[in-house]
């Protein structure tokens, strides 16, 4: 048996199977209800971030695959927006309970080509990507209820850009408000996660979905924008970066394209001297290293009171030394890989400018594996409103932190940056939480809490984090022509 | 005075004498127990769930279930309790799996104080400890002068750990003081002679922000051990409680350098469970706590459960209820 003389209790490896996903050698463009090659035949190839190791070879999809993919979609738009909602509900119900017999699967795979945590896929991504087919499966029959007078009309054709930080679950967010709506889709998934998306075009057909109700078409930044500057399309939602969205702004503008965009965050975790700190801790690092930090709403900016910084701080140290970093296969790995050789020097230019701007750097020891592209959860004290890491958008497991005197302070700190997609709020005074929360510019408030999804709850931003909501009722005005 | 005392950094003899003050008067003591930190109850179970996905397979599974038997007090706090029933309890802690005899020892056998000169006839001779409950136990109603001829009767029949419970009333009337008192007492009259284990029977204080004051005052009263629940009422240890009091040694001995003991009872009856609490420790106070001088099960029907996973894994095949004993 053990050896109990004095070890540390050490965890074994525990790797989830890999054997549970078939990942094929090369992938088409699922259009029209069938995979094909893409028009000219150019593949791209699609790598793991942990190890980058080649994954599979996926086709690069031109602007004639696009219209094909615009065309099938029209095509199928008649049929499927006249079907009654109770009958779009039945379809979106098989996809849900799909992905729930298929999440380990869906898990590992997201996990291999996203580089995140099998932890978080397993417990975070999956049930929420189920949970969102669920609830808009819900809505499909009752739209005359939501509030937009009776039998609001679909808008027909939706061009979809996601990114690559929640690829399935990004996925969920745009098909499943636009399905049970009565719309059709194109979806362009992010050039470094197209996996995922082509596997749910295996899930649509399996279903039995119609032909051209969801078409899948990957491929990098032209196929995207070829997919938004498409006539053909009455609806453009884009999650990503802002530099991004403010190019598809301009593309779309002047058209009759209805346009909701869903864009990058610096969001505030604001903690009162009250806060229940050993909580608050938790929140801090579920906030900014959920995901490595590859999170539009994370939360980047600790506002911490100045009078409990000292304290707050240590506690915070403590524990990020607990974190454990490695293979995201690994059932108990809590950081994965960061997803790109391009996100991680991007994410080390600015944690660099960080340190030459005067900021103190600070990251837990923690040995980083040979291949792959990794990052050492880091926190950054001495940090002002003038540094550009309290300013940009970083993307990556570096918080910055900076302190306040009063509510008054705190509320003009959060408020103080071009985004406003989240903030969070920590304090046992509810009065105060109240009071606060009210007056941040910001999408999304979390109190004594962070990095909280649920499908009934809309999310969105404010401000260059872009605009129209996904989620709970406010969810389906998006994809209605009301 | 200070308002709020987690711990870190400062100046730790300042500290000291700030914890000083704090038990000065009734006020004072008032005032610092909800000067502590609040708990966010969704955060704090959320965060005890999380730590329960962890994956112990293997090698780190076979290390904590020697750990987890090593930390078991075996207990029978039964009223049709007997000395046939306690000397086979007491053979079972010294020689758990009679068919593999490199299964540890259990930490201790816990019983009522009458039962304390039998169980340690068994045990003498050996490093097993003889724990017993005392003060009125499991209700604590009783008179301060029969709650210390209680734990005295316990300490002269050999006990070399008592098990207090405090008084509920009186705590959740708001009297900290004389709850802080009593467990006073009760330490003075365990002297040198036995490490004191105090009950704060979680289920009946019911918040959180009254468990992490009832630790404190356990621990600025003396307390070696602070101890979940008596394992007689309808909730007793849970991930989240116990985490919660993990967190205050952690605060305490980060405040005034001075290590306290955790003791979950009652409810844990699997290996499954048993190891979320050790990964528990293991992620929130390390290792120093990570042996039966720091960290305890008060369990009965956990042992069973645990040898017989530790033949799982030393023969590769379960083995089943009956090869194991029943005492």
């Amino acid at each position: 048996m053990a050896d109990m003389a004095n070890k540390a209790f050490a965890y074994a490896p525990a790797p989830e199977s890999r054997a549970v996903v078939d990942i094929a050698p090369s992938y088409g463009l699922f259009i029209d209800g069938e995979f094909a090659e893409a028009t000219g035949g150019k593949v791209f190839k699609t790598i793991s971030p942990s190890t980058e190791e080649v994954l599979s070879e996926v086709a690069q999809g031109s602007a004639e695959d696009v219209d094909r993919a615009v065309k099938a979609a029209r095509k199928a738009f008649e049929k499927w927006s006249a079907l009654p909602g109770a009958e779009r509900a039945k379809y979106l119900f098989r996809i849900a309970r799909i992905i729930q017999e298929r999440s380990r699967e869906l898990a590992v795979l997201e996990t291999l080509d996203n580089g995140k945590p099998i932890k978080e896929t397993r417990d975070a991504d999956l049930p929420l990507v189920a949970a969102h087919f669920f609830y808009y499966a819900g809505w499909a029959d009752k739209l005359d209820h939501a509030g937009y007078g009776a039998n609001p009309r679909p808008l027909g054709v939706a061009g979809q850009v996601i990114p690559w930080n929640f690829p399935l679950l990004m996925l969920a967010w745009k098909i499943a408000p636009a399905l049970a709506t009565g719309n059709t889709v194109v979806l362009k998934p992010a050039e470094t996660t197209p996996l995922s998306a082509l596997f749910f075009a295996d899930i649509c057909r399996q279903a039995g979905l119609p032909k051209g109700v969801v078409n899948i078409v990957t491929g990098d930044g032209t196929t995207g924008a070829a997919l938004v500057a498409h006539e053909g399309v009455n609806k453009v939602a884009f999650t990503g970066s802002t530099a991004v969205g403010k190019a598809i702004a301009r593309t779309v503008a002047g058209t009759d394209k209805k346009l909701t965009l869903e864009l990058g965050g610096k969001g505030a975790n604001i903690v009162f001297d009250d806060a229940p700190i050993d909580q608050a801790v938790e929140g801090i690092v579920q906030g900014i290293f959920f995901n490595q930090g590859q999170v539009c709403c994370a939360g980047s900016r600790l506002l911490v009171q100045e009078s409990i910084q000292d304290e707050l701080l240590d506690s915070l140290k403590r524990r990020l030394s607990t974190l454990r970093l490695g293979d995201p296969l690994d059932k108990n790995t809590d950081i994965g890989a960061i997803n790109s050789a391009e996100q991680l020097a991007r994410i080390t230019e600015l944690a660099d400018s960080g340190e030459a701007e005067g900021a103190e750097r600070w990251a837990p020891a923690c040995e980083l594996p040979e291949n792959g592209f990794w990052f050492r959860p880091t926190l950054f004290t001495g940090v002002t409103q003038a540094h550009r890491i309290a300013r940009e958008e970083i993307f990556g497991p570096v918080l910055s932190v900076l302190t306040f005197r009063t509510p008054g302070e705190a509320v003009a700190k959060a408020n103080n940056s071009q985004y406003g997609l989240s903030a969070g709020i920590w304090t046992e005074k509810g009065s105060r939480m109240l009071a606060v929360a009210s007056k941040l510019r910001a999408g999304v408030i979390w109190a004594n809490t962070f990095n909280k999804f649920d499908p009934t709850s809309p999310f969105g931003g404010f401000k260059e984090s872009g605009f129209g909501r996904e989620g709970g009722r406010h969810g389906l005005e998006a994809y209605l022509d009301v | 005075m200070p308002t709020t005392v987690t711990a870190h950094g400062n100046d730790a003899a300042t500290r000291l004498k700030e914890l000083a003050d704090a038990t000065a008067s009734d006020s004072a003591l008032r005032r610092f127990l909800h000067g502590l930190p609040g708990v966010d109850a969704v955060g704090l179970e959320a965060r005890a769930a999380s730590l329960g996905t962890r994956s112990i397979k293997t090698t780190a599974k076979a290390y904590a279930i020697d750990l987890a038997i090593s930390m078991i007090d075996l207990t029978t706090l039964e009223g049709a309790d007997t000395p046939g029933k306690v000397r086979a309890l007491a053979a079972k802690a010294v020689n758990p799996d009679p068919t593999d005899r490199t299964a540890p020892r259990t930490a201790a056998v816990c019983v009522y104080p009458d039962m304390v000169a039998t169980a340690k006839a068994v045990l003498a001779g050996t490093d097993v400890k003889v724990a017993s409950v005392a003060t009125a136990f499991p209700a604590g109603r009783a008179a301060l002068p029969v709650k210390l001829a209680d734990t005295r009767d316990a300490i002269e029949a050999g006990a070399d750990e008592i098990d207090m419970v405090i008084d509920r009333g009186a705590f959740l009337a708001g009297r900290y003081m004389d709850v802080l008192e009593e467990i006073r007492a009760v330490k003075a009259e365990c002297g040198d002679k036995a490490r004191l284990k105090v009950i704060f029977e979680t289920g009946e204080l019911s918040t959180y922000d009254n468990i992490r004051r009832a630790s404190w005052i356990g621990m600025l009263a003396g307390a070696d051990f602070i101890k979940t629940s008596t394992g007689k009422v309808a909730v007793n240890a849970t991930p989240a409680n116990t985490l919660l009091m993990l967190e205050a040694v952690r605060d305490f001995r980060a405040l005034t350098g001075v290590q306290v003991g955790v003791k979950p009872a009652g409810g844990i009856r699997t290996t499954k469970d048993a190891i979320k609490f050790l990964v528990l420790v293991n992620e929130t106070v390390g290792e120093e706590w990570l042996d039966n001088t720091w960290f305890r099960f008060g369990a009965s029907s956990l042992l069973n459960d645990l040898l017989m996973q530790r033949q799982k894994l030393s023969t590769g095949r379960y083995s089943g209820p009956d090869y194991v004993t029943v005492d």
